[in-house]
């Protein structure tokens, strides 16, 4: 790695004494010994272990749940189901006034994608409460379900989720979150070329070396010691206490060193299971994904479609761009209404466009609930912007590196969520990629600054 | 039939810490008898170094080596708040709250130096090295260890502070969509070059050369790992990872590390990382949150290099062997 | 359920233990005997977090079954360090900033030390082929091959 400390020396204070030195890490030495205690190093003597029954239905109504086999399977000592959680319908934003509650901790009355938790077995060892969980009956009524954004949108789609009452989330904007910015029409008029295209993605996994999951000891004193490997402790603790409705005083939350993130584990899907586990059964109770459940039954990035459409200039001018943005949530809210208006404040792109448009949608399928994932909202929105530029270079003949130096923001630039741009420095980057990659671009580009006079 | 090369560049911003603010992080800092600093947080450390840059960022402040901190974090019966570690905002938001409560704790500790110097507070400065000196006579000074222990056994003081950092939060206007998602963003340019096997698609990230504006190298080494880290990310993004394969068909989905494909060490690009700073209005001596951005501007540029080299647009994630495959043959056919 | 016996050394120090038959070894270690530095990171032989070093062969505890082990001398990460000393390999990962978030890193390591036990001098190649069974999702696997480099030129000079 180089540190250019050239760009930008005149705003920066170097020569401090720790800030900017390269210290080893107070952790490592852990990491390399094996001593660095990861939530699923808490092995408690006596400690039950949870494993989910899942749906093995896109969406079922549930018609009855039998537990009656699996309670009598050697080692088994519970099973609980929807009626044991006493805050069943949560949403985990409700915390910021972000609802509606719209998701079960344990299915009641209906499953709304393959893998949703049913009931959750509580055995002696891993080994019984797997089989333990084969032996629960659910008698399903298999429902028409929906896997296609667009055949969500469609009137007459099987409805996902009946919080919402319709196949996408509500914003107090109405269908999709929206930014207006300018005449985007008057922009296409008057521009030379004229570029819609459509972008896609599909679910990607986190995929950290440790899964999800939590350790629960009770500690004898009416009160609840969770070990998590949470990235968010107090967030997780106050969802807990909603759903359990016990006091968030009679909860202890303890992380540590988490074996990777990437905002996977932000969904408080395995802790509130897990104390009630505890409560109910007096016992410490550890529940973690297996692989295959963090593969496929944790949120993944949500899959998305982003639709461009771009008025240019022969000058390499864009005046105009209109970005539709669907992402899809699967079968519940958990954080993906949040990220698709992380996108809609994202769009255009760190470009000076005078007449923008944008619309996010968030629209329920039923599929795995995605969430948050490392550049929320935003990663797939680059890919789909940055090929646009590309493409759009090309279609003036122009070098894709120019054209993006033409319409690259700078301070005090107005953006179209109406904030000036303050501290840019995309002009920078690419000056200084230029060079590195030994692609040349014209003088003016080069000598340009993301400063401008006065501001 | 041939092995084609390409190459494509994608500049990116991102924004620092949670969309729209409203997100709270809260740190607490005391000395112990002999004066090592204690930081009390409930921030996570997923591995990024949380604990680490918390402590240098500390120890900057108070004026003390970062081996007499120690982080007490992830803990909800001693920490104060934190809203979470995601959104690039740990460092910026936790950062923040433990630079205003160590300037809390660093001013007791002045005045108590100042009474056993005998001078004004306002006249004296630390050494970095764990000395409170007078300005302009440093001749003149007492350790941070014996301040301490003034502090606690002869003067009766706390050397303590309280730190919040909140921005507030902004609600989007319906109509215009007018809002303050952030208020700082870090860059990043990539350029990527590629090689395509025109007969079965197969593509090989030759090498990536990566600009990164992050604000401020806090610690320059750990910057470099979740750099690094990130690019492969961001290749491993455009190239192999889903869990449905067929989205929006909803089977084959991988349920292991030999179904759900990444790189592995023997699939490595070869990575180049230059690191701009321009230090933010607002962030902790500058610092901006990189770490979801670093793992982004790889997509594009990967996929601009695919189509420079074969002709072709993939506009559907991931860019497999198959999607190019098919391409070709649509272009061959039209 | 029946209990059988299994006695072997680990690091060194003789364990007997009656274990359930059909226990993996990687149970065995972290339940019962405590040594938690092999990490079960997907129990299915995937991802390599539970490497162990067993009678000088890199093995994946979580597919190995305890009763199997009878006798043998196994190895892991928790052992390394002699008197406080690291392992040259837990040097090089130290100075090679190759730990993020940790979790791969035990097993890393005993794939680099069965590789280094066999091939003193390897090439980059070789420790590619070594570590292409670990998965590591933070550091993009440049530094851990340094630090494999590193730790096996570091050792060399020593030797010499
Ligand atoms: S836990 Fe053994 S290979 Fe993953
Ligand atoms: S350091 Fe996190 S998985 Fe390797």
């Amino acid at each position: 790695m180089e540190l250019r400390k050239d760009y930008f020396a005149d705003v920066r204070k170097d020569g401090l004494h720790e800030i900017g030195q390269p210290r080893p890490r107070l952790d490592s030495p852990g990491h390399v010994t094996g001593k660095t205690a990861y939530f699923a190093d808490r092995i408690l003597p006596g400690m039950l272990h949870l494993k989910m029954v899942r749906s093995p239905h896109h969406h079922a109504r549930i018609r009855s749940i039998d537990t009656s086999e699996a309670e009598k399977h050697p080692g088994v000592v519970k099973v609980l189901t929807a009626k044991d959680v006493p805050h069943n319908v949560y949403t985990i934003l409700i915390l910021i006034q972000i609802g509606p509650e719209d998701e079960t901790v344990l299915a009641d009355g209906k499953v709304r994608w393959k893998g949703e938790a049913v009931a959750a077995v509580l055995a002696e060892t891993e080994r019984a409460a797997q089989e333990a969980a084969a032996k629960v009956k659910v008698d399903y009524e298999v429902l028409p379900a929906v896997f296609d954004m667009e055949e969500a949108l469609k009137p007459g789609a099987p409805l996902v989720n009946e919080y919402h009452g319709q196949n996408y989330y509500l914003y107090d904007s109405g269908e999709c979150r929206k930014v207006r910015f300018g005449d985007v029409d008057a922009g296409f008029a008057e521009a030379d070329h004229i570029l819609e295209q459509t972008y896609q993605s599909s679910p990607i996994e986190h995929a950290p070396t440790e899964t999800t999951g939590c350790v629960v000891a009770p500690e004898g004193n009416d009160r609840f010691t969770c070990y998590t490997n949470t990235q968010a402790m107090f967030f997780t603790l106050d969802n807990a206490s909603i759903i359990l409705q016990m006091p968030g005083s009679k909860l202890h939350f303890v992380g540590g060193t988490v074996g990777g993130g990437f905002g996977g584990k932000v969904d408080v899907i395995v802790e509130p299971i897990a104390i009630l586990a505890a409560k109910l059964t007096g016992r410490p109770v550890s529940f973690i994904y297996s692989r295959e459940e963090e593969m496929q039954i944790s949120s993944p990035r949500a899959a998305e479609k982003v639709v461009i459409k771009d008025g240019v200039m022969k000058d390499g001018r864009i005046v105009a761009r209109k970005v539709t943005g669907y992402t899809d949530a699967g079968a519940y809210s958990r954080h993906s209404p949040y990220g698709a208006q992380k996108g809609a404040a994202h769009y255009p792109g760190p470009y000076t466009i005078p007449n923008v448009w944008i619309d996010t949608y968030c629209v329920y399928t039923n599929r795995t609930p995605s969430s948050a994932m490392r550049g929320f909202g935003v990663t797939i929105g680059d890919f789909a912007l940055e090929v646009q530029m590309d493409k759009l270079a090309r279609l003036i003949g122009m070098d894709p590196l120019e054209f993006r130096f033409i319409n690259a923001y700078r301070d005090g630039d107005m953006k179209a969520h109406r904030q000036p741009t303050e501290g840019a420095a995309l002009i920078e980057c690419m000056q200084e990629a230029s060079r590195a990659a030994n692609w040349p671009v014209a003088d003016k580009y080069m000598a340009m600054s993301s400063y401008r006079k006065g501001a | 039939m041939a092995i084609r090369r390409g190459r494509g560049v994608a500049a990116i911003n991102y924004p620092t810490g949670m969309n729209l603010g409203g997100d709270p992080t809260q740190a607490l800092v005391h000395s112990t008898p002999t004066g090592n600093f204690m930081v009390t947080l409930s921030s996570v450390d997923l591995g990024q170094g949380m604990k680490q840059i918390m402590a240098q960022i500390c120890a900057e402040t108070i004026g003390v080596p970062t081996d007499r901190v120690i982080i007490d974090t992830a803990d909800t019966d001693t920490g104060p708040h934190c809203m979470g570690t995601f959104a690039s905002r740990g460092t910026h938001r936790a950062g923040n709250a433990v630079i205003q409560a160590a300037k809390e704790a660093r001013q007791v500790m002045l005045e108590v130096a100042a009474e056993e110097l005998e001078v004004n507070a306002s006249d004296l400065e630390t050494d970095g090295q764990g000395n409170i000196l007078v300005k302009g006579a440093p001749q003149k000074s007492i350790s941070i260890f014996d301040v301490a222990l003034s502090a606690h056994f002869k003067r009766g003081r706390s050397i303590s502070g309280r730190g919040m950092f909140l921005i507030p939060r902004s609600y989007p206007e319906k109509e215009t969509g007018a809002m303050k998602p952030s208020t700082c963003y870090a860059h990043a340019c990539t350029v990527a070059e590629v090689e395509v096997d025109d007969e079965t698609g197969e593509v090989t990230v030759l090498s990536v050369k990566n600009v990164f504006e992050i604000g401020r190298a806090l610690n320059p080494k750990m910057v470099e790992q979740q750099l690094v880290g990130g690019s492969w990310m961001g290749i491993s993004h455009a190239l192999y990872e889903t869990t449905e394969p067929y989205y929006p068909n909803r089977d084959h989905g991988g349920t292991d590390f030999n179904q759900y494909l990444m790189p592995g060490p023997g699939d490595l690009a070869e990575t180049e990382i230059i690191v701009l700073e321009r230090p933010s209005a607002d962030g902790p001596f500058g610092a901006k949150g990189p770490g979801e951005m670093c793992a982004n501007p790889q997509i594009p540029a990967v996929a601009n290099a695919v189509f420079d080299a074969v002709g072709v647009r993939i506009d559907t994630l991931p860019i497999t062997p198959e999607r190019i495959l098919r391409a070709l043959k649509a272009q061959a056919a039209g | 359920m029946a209990k059988v016996p299994v006695q072997f050394t680990l690091n060194g120090s003789e364990k007997a233990e009656f274990i359930e038959s059909g226990t993996t070894l990687l149970h065995a270690l972290r339940d019962k005997i405590g040594d938690t530095s092999p990490k079960g990171g997907c129990h299915q032989g995937t991802c390599g977090a539970c490497s162990v070093i067993i009678d000088g062969e890199l093995r994946l505890s979580c597919l190995t079954l305890a009763e199997t082990c009878d006798g043998a001398d196994i190895r892991t990460t928790a052992g390394l360090a002699e008197g406080g000393v690291l392992h040259p390999l837990q040097r090089a990962f130290l100075d090679a900033f190759a730990t993020q978030c940790g979790f791969c890193t035990p097993g890393m390591i005993m794939a680099a030390k069965a590789l280094l036990d066999r091939t003193p001098n390897p090439s980059r190649e070789e420790v590619v082929e070594a570590l292409s069974g670990n998965i590591c999702r933070c550091t993009g696997y440049e530094p851990i091959i340094q630090a494999v480099l590193t730790a096996a030129r570091a050792d060399s000079q020593n030797a010499a």
